[in-house]
């Protein structure tokens, strides 16, 4: 009995907010509430219907899946060079790695905020920095050109993802067999063969599981765009959190929102679904 | 002899050298990573002709207090103090409630894997997701811009965090120990209260912190769930953003006065910083 004392607390409230208000809403997307009427009777599949045929949500999804897709291999990549970087010992260590937390800890939407302050275009310095290197005076408009506006958002989101990947797998490269690198160097092993046939394949779980976490945060990004561009200009940036937030809470399409967010979960359940089978077959 | 020594010193000069490039690329990835926080606190004590500077200035000529003072002149820092209330208290629910669900897992299986997996698997939704449905229940309940709606939103998506990490922390115990209190008549209750929690104690600080963070820091559904009464701090910043122009001051002394705790507490735990970004997977 004690086992269950310790823990319907936990589930219950778990159960209140995870899974009655998702059943309320998938009852809300078969329903037609807007700002204009409330009609609570069943009205079918209309708004799921309505999905399909709108262009802007596929757009939305769109741009998650360019901010996801290049975002998370620049992430994996910088964070294994600068894990690489600092995985033997050097004096001083410590106090580098304590300051490159830093970002990964910032609120995002801060960040977003920290990273408007630093592209504004006259009073920030990026554009300053970039005139230093041209030699000529650069006022780019960071967050309204929109060849310029996907680099941003990926550069603030970059910056504070980054040592994320740094720390997970400086923690994994530091787990790697010793006696296994002295055997390499012993057989005459050189650097790449070494990282690709033992580096590597020690430290998989964890670039696993550091892909896993971040894939799923960059599939709701919601924040840095938000604080950056509000899914401007236009709609060029809208991720689909931002879309979902703004049919939710600005148009108050409340039935067609609860489909998107019924879709979201579907899709969102596919993927993991599908990264654990791949992690799963990649070990 | 000197033949000897002469191949080690060039040894040691090529691992000189080595060392001197790796010193040379932690600096400047270091400097791009703290530069924007050097940038953001710099702002907060610059004077309006510095912030409006063009070219910018790099760091102001005296320290100024003032962009602070107004917060608290205006009734802005108040949004710091509604933060605390609400990532403290949720988190001193959370930590209650899903250590007690932690130690049931870790110690009689309740529920087998399936559980395990279904709770974490809540964390895995996206905010959005989570936060319109509630949104729709709290009118229901006049429950939005209220600190108990957002304490239990929080404690609520907190609670699976705090179960997974804590059943990890509770497993490294020694199970003897345990056994050996039951044995000399203690009750259950008391086990956990004089056994368990304090073995576990860096982990429940650790994971108190975490979960404090993951509060503070949240934006999505402040913004969602409140109005005007409990304005959290990452909200009250977005709304110096304006259509025309930016308070920059009140942005950047704002962050930074929401920031400087996050890091303060994040020092004090970089022993189990891996272990609580990475869901417990990685134990650093």
């Amino acid at each position: 009995m004690f086992q269950y004392w310790l823990i319907w607390p936990a589930v219950l409230v778990i159960l209140l907010i995870g899974l009655f208000p998702i059943l309320y809403t998938l009852m809300v997307s078969f329903q037609n509430i807007n700002m204009l009427e409330e009609d609570r009777s069943f009205s079918g599949f209309m708004h799921y219907a309505a999905l399909f045929r709108d262009l802007r949500l596929w757009q939305a999804l769109g741009h998650t899946l360019i901010f996801t897709c290049i975002a998370l291999p620049l992430e994996l990549l910088l964070g294994l060079a600068m894990a690489l970087l600092f995985v033997d010992r050097m004096p001083g260590r410590q106090v580098f790695v304590a300051l490159l937390v830093l970002p990964t800890v910032i609120s995002p939407i801060i960040a977003g905020a920290t990273w408007r302050l630093l592209f504004d275009n006259r009073f920030g310095p990026i554009n300053q920095i970039l005139g230093w290197l041209t030699g000529e005076p650069q006022a780019v408009l960071w967050l309204v050109n929109p060849n310029f506006v996907y680099p941003a958002i990926l550069l603030a989101e970059i910056w504070q993802w980054t040592p994320f990947m740094f720390l997970l797998l400086l923690a994994g490269l530091a787990n790697v067999d010793p006696s296994q690198l002295e055997a390499a160097e012993i057989d005459g092993a050189g650097w790449w063969r070494t990282f690709f046939q033992i580096v590597l394949p020690a430290i998989r779980p964890v670039l696993a599981i550091a892909l896993l976490i971040r894939g799923l945060d960059l599939f709701r990004l919601f924040d840095v765009v938000w604080a950056l561009t509000k899914g401007g200009p236009g709609t060029m940036t809208e991720t689909i959190s931002i879309y979902a937030y703004v049919q939710g809470f600005q148009q108050f399409e409340t039935s067609y929102t609860a489909a998107i967010a019924v879709l979201i979960i579907v899709l969102l359940s596919i993927l993991v679904v599908a990264a654990l089978k791949r992690m799963e077959i990649a070990r | 002899m000197s033949a000897m020594t002469a191949p080690a010193s060039s040894w040691q000069r090529r691992e000189r050298i080595r060392l001197a490039w790796r010193y040379l690329g932690a600096v400047l990835v270091t400097a791009f990573f703290v530069f924007p926080i050097y940038w953001l606190v710099m702002i907060s004590f610059k004077t309006p002709a510095e912030i409006f500077a063009s070219p910018p200035t790099w760091y102001p000529a005296s320290l100024q207090f003032a962009n602070y003072a107004v917060l608290f002149k205006d009734g802005d820092a108040v949004t710091v103090w509604n933060s605390l209330v609400v990532a403290g208290v949720s988190t001193a629910a959370a930590m209650l409630l899903g250590t007690m669900a932690a130690y049931s897992i870790a110690r009689f299986r309740t529920g087998g894997d399936n559980l395990a997996i279904w709770i974490i698997s809540q964390r895995m939704a996206p905010p959005i997701v989570i936060v319109f449905p509630v949104f729709l229940f709290y009118v229901w309940l006049g429950w939005v811009d209220t600190f108990l709606g957002l304490i239990v939103l929080y404690t609520a998506f907190n609670l699976p965090y705090v179960i997974w990490m804590m059943r990890g922390y509770i497993e490294d115990i020694p199970l003897e120990l345990e056994e050996s209190a039951l044995v000399d008549g203690c009750t259950r209750l008391a086990v956990l209260w004089q056994v368990v929690f304090p073995m576990a104690r860096a982990g429940l600080f650790a994971t108190a912190v975490f979960t404090f963070v993951f509060a503070w820091n949240d934006f999505i559904f402040a913004l969602v769930l409140t109005r005007t009464n409990v304005t959290t701090f990452p909200v009250q910043v977005t709304h110096y953003f304006g259509g025309q122009s930016n308070f920059w001051a009140k942005i950047a002394a704002m962050s930074t006065l929401g920031t400087l705790p996050i890091f303060v507490a994040v020092a004090l735990l970089q022993r189990y910083l891996v272990r609580g970004i990475s869901l417990g997977a990685v134990k650093g």
